[in-house]
């Protein structure tokens, strides 16, 4: 097999390596897509039902926003850790990459309600007004408005997610989640073996840059707005 | 045996309008205001500010009326209640004799479909292209596919973008947006059509561009149009009727010629100085004095209407009687189709003159007005 480390690491670090990125882009994925479907309707709701919105419940989006605030205010570790016995419910076990996958969407929904929340109150109140105007539902007003008109801001902020998620993928290491941060440690700072650390770090910015390019690159397709 | 029946059964039930003639029918009201207030809760305290008051307004089917006042007079308030994005505090608001204000959301929503809405800033969706935003109410109102296609072509021909179907709005100018935001509002073939100050984000040419847009659906659909705007010039361009809205209250309202012709309030008159040739030029209103003296001209202001806005009334005046007469400003004009003309003039300032010039001009059946001495 070609040699992706050109020499500078042995066979078995590099297999090591190849393991730990497969595992890292499952769990990103995995609590990615999870984490978006719960968020997306969380933020939906968060961005139109203040006083006065499409689907108002001034208190219901007081009582959300808390626990958004809440889950979001716990650092990631401490999440982890505190969460295990729903991890052990849903996942069976608190340990491994399927157990990890649990503390990174519980992390993952509530930011993404958040960024998703931003990207709906961008969209100019006017269009709400004109499909109101034409006789929209709210249901309506939601799917042919708000999420069409935002879909590329909400590209970008499900980009910001992904990259974010990779550096929370980092710290599931602890209970045995594997992936690229669990290798790093163990290997590039518990057995000092620096050349795995800088593999380590080049993959995790090659895995950034390319999610963060793919994002802008379709976020920029959808966005119809500065074409000439 | 049957249709003589059912021709006395209708007379029953409907008898105290009697039979219109036709020159009334086409006066019939489509949108009313009956006595309708709006107060809104003024945000962090608990104080009441009414936006509209006591307003009664009927426009009649077929007719295009602008309401005209400054902002913060509640005109958006107004237009608002017609579709009811707002909802009257108190009062009735009924389109086509359905009362808006009691119908429940389901029921509205079912009901704005036949209420159009064009907007300042357009509202066009900025992801959808021309086409797409045509269909957006008709997809809205659950017509399918095929039927939305045959629908929205024709609409996009009517207001001249059949070129543009597959353009996105940045793509398009702003007159151009306004177009497709006529041609969406029109969609779902409404009776009424509400705009929103459509063309105060446009350029003089462009907003007669749209104005004459308005007035050919107007025509060709027998579309009502309730318009709002804070430009006299607007009015002039389209309107049948005007109702000048100040404080949330109709302070006056008439046929647009009327209005023009002899306004009645002084927001109205303040409107209309905006218009040229309706005011004084500056240098000359600077030096005008509500009294005459020893050596000041008078300044007249004489308003040309109907079918003696083309008389020689100047001359014939000064030849009746021999009095010079001094033009410092003309304007002729046309509003809603009929010629309408505006000169001041000025002319010898003692009491005997004016008297003569202004019973002169009056015999002529037109409206002389003395503004001041100079």
């Amino acid at each position: 097999m070609f040699d992706l480390s050109f020499g500078l690491l042995p066979p078995a670090i590099v297999d090591l390596i190849i393991d730990a990125t497969q595992q890292t882009l499952y769990m990103v994925a995995v609590s990615g897509v999870l984490g978006t479907l719960a968020g997306l309707p969380l933020g939906v709701f968060l961005a139109t039902s203040r006083k006065g919105e499409l689907f108002a419940a001034p208190l219901a989006n007081h009582v959300l926003g808390l626990v958004v605030n809440a889950a979001r205010s716990t650092p990631f570790i401490i999440l982890v850790v505190a969460i295990i016995p729903f991890t052990r419910l849903v996942a069976g076990t608190s340990i491994g990459t399927n157990a990890a996958i649990v503390p990174l969407t519980v992390a993952a929904a509530p930011f993404i309600a958040r960024l998703i929340e931003a990207a709906i109150r961008e969209v100019d109140q006017g269009l709400v007004e004109a499909a109101r105007a034409m006789g929209a539902s709210p249901l309506q007003i939601v799917a042919k408005v708000l999420l069409p008109e935002a879909l590329p801001a909400i590209t970008l902020a499900l980009t910001l997610a992904a990259v974010s998620l990779l550096g929370y993928s980092a710290m599931v290491g602890a209970v045995g989640g594997g992936g690229l941060g669990d290798l790093g440690i163990r290997f590039g700072y518990q057995r000092f073996m620096p050349e795995v650390m800088a593999a380590v770090v080049i993959v995790l910015i090659l895995l950034v840059q390319g999610v963060q390019t793919l994002g802008d690159l379709i976020a920029r397709r959808l966005d119809k707005r500065s074409r000439s | 045996m049957n249709a003589p029946l059912i021709l006395s059964a209708d007379q029953v039930q409907t008898p105290s309008p009697a039979p219109l003639a036709p020159a009334q029918a086409a006066a019939r009201p489509i949108i009313r205001f009956e006595k309708v207030a709006k107060i809104f809760a003024a945000r962090g305290s608990n104080a009441q500010v009414a936006a509209l008051s006591d307003i009664t307004l009927d426009v009649p089917e077929g007719a295009i009326l602008g309401v005209i006042g400054r902002s913060g007079a509640g005109k958006s308030t107004l237009i608002r209640l017609v579709n009811g994005l707002e909802r009257a505090t108190s009062g009735r608001v009924t389109v086509d004799g359905v009362d808006i204000s009691a119908l429940d959301e389901k029921a509205l929503r079912a009901e704005r479909r036949s209420i159009g809405m064009i907007f300042q800033h357009f509202n066009l969706l900025a992801r959808r292209t021309a086409f797409d935003n045509v269909a957006l109410p008709l997809e809205i109102a659950g017509v399918p596919r095929r039927e939305i296609k045959a629908r929205v072509e024709p609409l996009l021909e009517l207001v001249g973008l059949s070129d543009k179907r597959d353009r996105y709005p940045a793509e398009l100018s702003g007159g151009q947006k306004q177009r497709v935001g006529i041609a969406r509002a029109l969609a779902t073939r409404p009776r009424v059509l509400l705009s929103d100050e459509a063309t105060s984000a446009l350029d003089p040419e462009t907003t007669n561009q749209i104005l004459a847009l308005l007035r050919k659906v107007n025509s060709e659909l027998n579309l009502t149009v309730l318009l709002i705007t804070h430009e006299m010039a607007v009015i002039k361009a389209v309107a049948d009727r005007v109702a000048v809205i100040d404080g949330g209250r109709i302070v006056e309202e008439g046929a647009t010629y009327d209005v023009f012709a002899a306004p009645q309030h002084a927001t109205t008159r303040s409107f209309l100085s905006a218009l040229t040739g309706q005011s004084l030029p500056p240098e000359l209103a600077d030096r005008l004095k509500p009294e005459p003296a020893e050596g000041r001209d008078a300044v007249l202001r004489i308003v040309f209407t109907g079918t003696h806005a083309s008389d020689p009334v100047l001359s014939r005046v000064s030849r009746l009687l021999s009095v010079d007469v001094n033009i410092i400003q003309a304007q002729v004009d046309e509003i809603a189709g009929a010629p309408f003309g505006v000169i001041i003039v000025s002319v010898p300032g003692d009491a005997a003159t004016v008297s003569a010039v202004v019973g002169a001009v009056e015999r002529l059946h037109l409206s002389a007005e003395v503004l001041g001495y100079v």
